[in-house]
């Protein structure tokens, strides 16, 4: 117990509040204000992966490291797309996948909103349109917000998520 | 048979020492069964559709043994089904294997489960996209039919089934648990959701492009994947990546094992009730990416590694950061193990959860880390290493218990061994270039990458085609063997243990789908 509350105060708050690589881009805390502002802190977002190659989960997962906080500032990750307000998509629409994708998004309520995260749920990526892939998520549910990048970086993905819920 | 069979093997182009030969149906079988009373095991099995060449299809048996990997070719000719015989009853993980085989290019093992694996309905049972007539930008409606799972029948026997979308951010893919109470009494795995078509696509990519793809099999074995695939091709072409470039490579693959090692023994920490584990090794990881980003110039390796060698070189400010790194890593993560190994709570969920015996591991044909954790000696940077795993000598880390702690316990001292490891690598950098030319391969040749990633040992069968293209390209990952694993490893233990359980494999459902 010594030895975890010591690592604890070592370790400190680690939350960041550094401006973005991209300086035009507004800062991680001023991503998190904004969708605190908007959401009063709750906005629940369940993940599907359709098809990916396990890549962009890993940058989400990254979300609720300390650094980024996301659940610190409201966002969840919830277990059923009942409780969602938004969906998060990853990978190219495998067509295994089509089905169930479709009908998680038929359980989340209205509103609803979609990201499509990486070139894969953007385009297809990598492995395009095919016998087994629909490519795009946009080619199988409507989709508000795309991400690209082969993973996008964690910064891209919160900023497409505030884009969606603000409209902008 | 053992001299005449042996005498007929010729060397195969591999970063491995490997050899190849040629059987009918008889031998077929019968190879597994030598391989198999001499300790070797199945890597993978692959087919292809010759007919366009000569009329042909063909089977490919690849088997690690301990002087090497010998692959073993069986032709069959192409009448209404051809058919080859089984190597399950041998190897029981190749039954997996055969049933994706046949859904992709309807040749057919003797073996009864004829139930299909990677197709789901979504293209039609008399369609076999990897077969050459069959153009792969066809597209299908989906047509989904019942899968039969096996049914368990007793007093109180009733099903649970999860997924395909999971809980969590996590790959999508589904179990079958038949509990009693909470006490699980069969889970069976379904699994190919994620089925994207790599092999037919890679056919339609040049042998230059195909590592973008290699590299996204399955995201977190970037790193071996892209080197499997660059290793195929540089021992068709034989070319000899530089030195510098061997290290670097050799550091990127560590670098990848570290952050998959951190991240799992934080949702290892968490899955067992204990967030400041998570929070804790999720910080390191996200260190560890930063860094990365800095010195290799990105998050993630995807795109790091190419034929001939490495896309770019360290940055002269690399050394000492990287040094620095290592040295506040080990000891975060020396005392993090102090914590984790005095947790009462922790212990309590980790000891004798997912129990996989040796003696069940070596019948199931267990690889990788699961593998040493069930006290199965292997590891390719151990027992074959290729530069510069030759001057490193890595130390074989295993276990016994073969249950989570023991898992757990590989991964802690997997990450002591990596950051040696990655210390050797920058005390011996010589300068020197960090790429080579790497020519077109001449048409038909067939060439083996192998490299141990995190997981274990991950493998690209690559054959060339005409003006630099690829004729075939079969992408193998450990998670093949390791799937079946999981639904012994989980019988008797209660559902509410799974998530940690499965944690505990951390297996690949993209890099198995394909
Ligand atoms: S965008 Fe890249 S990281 Fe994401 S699923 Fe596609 S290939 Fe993987």
């Amino acid at each position: 117990m010594i030895n975890t509350l010591s690592r604890m105060i070592r370790t400190g708050i680690l939350t960041e509040t550094f401006p973005t690589p991209c300086a035009a881009s507004p800062s991680v805390e001023g991503l998190q204000k904004d969708l605190r502002n908007i959401l009063g802190r709750a906005l629940c977002i369940r993940h599907v992966d359709a098809g990916s190659c396990n890549g962009c989960e890993l940058e989400i997962q990254a979300l609720n490291n300390p650094y980024y906080n996301l659940e610190g500032f409201g966002i969840k990750f919830v277990a059923s797309p009942r409780h969602a307000d938004l969906l998060l998509v990853t990978g190219p629409v495998s067509v295994n996948m089509e089905e169930a994708l479709k009908r998680t998004l038929d359980a989340v309520p209205d509103p609803k909103l979609v990201v499509a995260v990486g070139d894969c749920g953007a385009c297809g990526g990598v492995f395009g349109t095919s016998y087994a892939s629909r490519g795009a998520v946009a080619n199988v549910i409507p989709v508000h917000r795309t991400v690209s990048g082969c993973p996008p970086s964690p910064v891209a993905i919160l900023e497409a998520i505030r884009s969606a819920v603000l409209g902008v | 048979m053992t001299h005449e069979f042996e005498s007929a093997m010729k060397q195969l182009p591999s970063n491995l020492p490997c050899n190849h030969t040629r059987v009918g149906a008889v031998r077929w079988r019968q190879s597994a069964e030598r391989f198999h009373t001499d300790g070797g095991r199945l890597l993978t099995l692959w087919g292809s559709d010759d007919r366009d060449r000569d009329g042909l299809f063909r089977i490919y048996a690849a088997y690690l043994l301990k002087e090497g990997v010998a692959v073993v070719e069986h032709e069959m000719e192409h009448g209404t089904t051809p058919a080859y015989p089984s190597l399950a009853e041998t190897f029981p993980c190749a039954l997996r294997m055969e049933r994706a085989i046949h859904d992709l290019l309807g040749i057919t093992s003797m073996e009864p489960d004829h139930r299909g694996w990677l197709r789901h309905g979504g293209w039609p049972q008399t369609v076999f996209p990897l077969r050459r007539d069959f153009d792969g930008s066809q597209q299908f409606s989906v047509n989904s039919q019942p899968y039969p799972f096996v049914q368990v029948e007793g007093d109180g026997v009733h099903e649970i089934a999860v997924g395909p979308v999971h809980a969590g951010t996590i790959e999508p893919g589904h179990f079958r648990f038949s509990v009693v109470g909470e006490k699980v009494l069969r889970l069976e795995e379904r699994l190919g959701y994620t089925h994207k078509g790599v092999s037919k696509r890679f056919e339609e990519m040049s042998q230059k492009e195909g590592r973008h793809l290699a590299a996204r099999l399955s995201g977190d074995s970037a790193v071996a994947f892209s080197w499997a695939y660059a290793a195929a091709l540089e021992a068709i072409t034989q070319t000899a990546c530089p030195p510098r470039a061997a290290n670097l490579r050799a550091l990127a693959l560590e670098h990848e094992r570290l952050a998959n090692h951190l991240g799992d023994l934080g949702a290892l920490g968490n899955d067992a009730g204990f967030a400041f584990g998570l929070t804790q090794f999720s910080r390191m990881k996200e260190d560890l990416l930063r860094v990365n980003l800095s010195t290799f110039g990105a998050r993630y390796l995807f795109d790091f590694i190419q034929p001939g060698g490495v896309a770019s070189d360290l940055p002269p400010s690399a050394p000492p950061l990287l040094l620095d790194h290592y040295h506040v890593l080990e000891e975060n993560v020396s005392s993090l193990r102090v914590i984790y190994d005095n947790h009462a709570g922790l212990q309590d969920r980790f000891r004798e959860s997912g129990i996989l015996s040796q003696e069940m591991a070596e019948k199931l044909g267990a690889i990788g880390l699961a593998g040493r954790a069930s006290g199965v000696p292997l590891d390719l940077r151990v027992d074959h290493p290729c530069s510069p795993y030759d001057r490193l000598q890595p130390k074989m880390i295993t276990q016994s218990a073969g249950d989570v702690a023991a898992r757990v316990q590989v991964r802690f001292d997997e990450i002591f061994e990596s950051l040696r490891l990655c210390r050797m690598l920058l005390a011996d950098f010589a300068p020197g270039p960090i790429q080579t030319e790497c020519s077109l391969a001449e048409p038909g040749r067939l060439g083996l990458g192998l490299i141990e990633g995190w997981r274990g040992p991950v493998l690209i069968a690559l054959e060339s085609g005409p003006d630099g293209a690829i004729r075939r390209c079969h992408a193998h990952d450990p998670s093949w063997q390791n799937w079946p694993l999981l639904e012994y490893a989980i019988l008797g233990n209660i559902v509410p243990d799974f998530p940690l359980i499965n944690k505990s494999f951390n297996l690949s459902y993209s890099g198995h789908d394909g």
